[in-house]
């Protein structure tokens, strides 16, 4: 098992730093997005004081910049991939193999994230020079980040796979991944900090998996959490990746069931 | 044959084509939804800790939302899909269609392709925009009903100039599908007016990426902040992108093989 995770992984390495520029292309065009929710509560931040929620320009800078990276680290196969696993017979090969599918794909984009990771680093230079961020983390809470992006990076693929796997029922699954989504942006931590998110939302998030793939780690590394919050947090993650891959597991056998019977 | 005849031909063929898929004005219906929802939630977000942002209100900010959605549904229904055909087309050869036929090419690969359903957009931004004005109770004259009208046209007709000259660039690299995302990216920054941006960031976005002039003008010109000489200026930007724009097309043609060379 740990010849495929390593073989795959290097093959995802190998693929991947072939494709640097587009690769490139597509962090660049992901950046947009954390610098203007940056900009907008930089701008209110300052306008409040110096800090809203507790958050100073320096710390918002600090939070999105870290973003971008954890952004990366949730890129996981795409549910819309899906329909065209099915369609095309992708899937029929992945059985025939004696290793669940789900093994290929957390060991592919793994490696991925090892090349994404090493791109990043410039970036994330460029971001620190344009918005100097404020940030001091201790040990501990680097030690936490590092484990906690790949807690998340799991967390989304079992969430994903899940997602994904509703293809198996129905192909018109675009409205219910648009809604997903939208959850997902508003209580995950992505959209703004969850410090800053009404106290109803940030009870309903509590139930919910969004913000331990996403705020979770950030806050890891630029928030002001507690040991025993950071350990909690990454309890959190272990929790929901269990969850996460029990049913995944309970779907996969049912879905499969389905697959054959439309195949046969 | 004039070429509003023929873009008016095109377009409505395109339109009696997408109007066989009906279930996809649904689809589009509920996109728009949950993006419309997506934004509102954002603004009470901003507006729950705060109340303006560098000057702008609540029903301002809601209405130059409204102009990024319209904008942004104009872009979709006619602008984008044309441009991504003209690369499918450079890529594959399959230019030479349009070249063969009598009529200017320019004009030729802006017209074919509608994607009708997005125009949904441009309603609900109207609504938006609507409700916007509605809010801040201002009556609007009819100077600055036809201020805005200009300042759109002429973001729209930057907007399509910014397209062509980036899809021109295929005639040189081929590969550019990869500059949708960073387009779609940095349009998305149009959803705030640009003036809360650093002074770089503001002049990537008002001469670069025309967001500026596409979302925030018009929303000026709604919101009685538009001075005569920005409006002058978006004209005289607009014809001027516009002759780039042709040159850019007309040089990168000049390289085109076809799909025989």
């Amino acid at each position: 098992m740990f010849d495929l995770y390593w073989t795959t992984a290097r093959t995802a390495v190998m693929v991947q730093l072939q494709y640097r520029m587009a690769n490139y292309f597509y962090m660049i065009g992901m950046i947009a997005e954390p610098i203007i929710y940056l900009v907008v509560w930089s701008t209110i931040a300052a306008a409040q004081g110096g800090e809203v929620g507790g958050y100073t320009p320096g710390a918002f800078a600090a939070y999105y910049i870290v973003w971008t990276l954890v952004r990366n680290m949730n890129i996981v196969f795409t549910p819309y991939g899906w329909e065209w696993r099915i369609k095309h017979g992708e899937l029929s090969a992945a059985l025939l193999r004696p290793v669940h599918p789900l093994h290929f794909d957390i060991a592919y984009f793994a490696g991925w994230k090892f090349v994404v990771i090493l791109l990043w680093l410039p970036l994330a230079g460029l971001l620190a020079l344009l918005f100097p961020p404020t940030l001091h983390p201790t040990w501990l809470e680097v030690v936490v980040f590092c484990v906690a992006i790949w807690g998340a990076y799991l967390i989304r693929t079992m969430f994903l796979w899940l997602l994904g796997m509703v293809t198996f029922w129905t192909t018109r699954v675009s409205a219910l991944y648009e809604l997903y989504f939208a959850c997902e942006l508003l209580l995950s931590g992505r959209l703004v900090p969850m410090a800053l998110l009404p106290a109803w939302a940030r009870e309903l998030a509590w139930f919910l998996p969004f913000q331990w793939t996403f705020g979770f780690p950030i806050e890891a590394l630029v928030g002001q959490l507690t040991p025993h919050e950071l350990l909690l947090g990454l309890a959190m993650q272990l929790l929901w990746i269990l969850v996460g891959l029990g049913l995944v597991q309970l779907v996969w056998r049912a879905g499969v069931r389905r697959y054959g019977a439309v195949g046969g | 044959m004039s070429v509003l005849r023929l873009a008016y031909h095109y377009l409505r063929i395109g339109a009696l084509n997408e109007l066989q898929y009906r279930i996809n004005f649904w689809l589009q219906l509920m996109q728009s939804a949950v993006a419309l929802t997506v934004g509102l939630v954002g603004l009470s977000l901003v507006f729950y800790h705060t109340t303006d942002v560098a000057g702008w209100s609540r029903a301002e900010l809601l209405a130059v939302m409204g102009v990024h959605i319209l904008m942004g549904g104009l872009i979709g229904a006619l602008i984008q899909p044309n441009m991504l055909r003209l690369m499918e087309d450079v890529k594959q050869g399959t230019l030479d269609f349009v070249l063969i036929k009598p009529v200017d090419a320019q004009a030729l690969i802006s017209v074919r392709e509608i994607r009708l359903w997005r125009l949904v957009d441009v309603l609900v931004g109207m609504v938006v925009l609507g409700v916007a004005l509605v809010q801040l109770g201002e009556t609007l004259q009819l100077l600055a009903l036809f201020a805005f009208g200009l300042a759109l046209a002429c973001g729209a007709v930057m907007i399509y100039s910014f397209w062509l000259i980036l899809t021109s660039v295929a005639f040189w690299v081929i590969r550019v599908d990869d500059m949708i995302n960073l387009f779609e990216g940095i349009y998305a920054a149009g959803r705030w007016p640009v003036g809360i941006y650093p002074a770089w960031l503001q002049g990537l976005l008002t001469f670069v990426v025309p967001v500026a002039f596409a979302v925030t003008v018009p929303a000026e010109a709604l919101t009685a902040r538009l001075d005569s000489s920005t409006l002058a200026l978006a004209c005289v930007l607009a014809l001027l992108l516009f002759l780039l724009a042709r040159l850019v097309w007309r040089t990168g043609l000049r390289r085109y093989g076809g799909a025989s060379a």
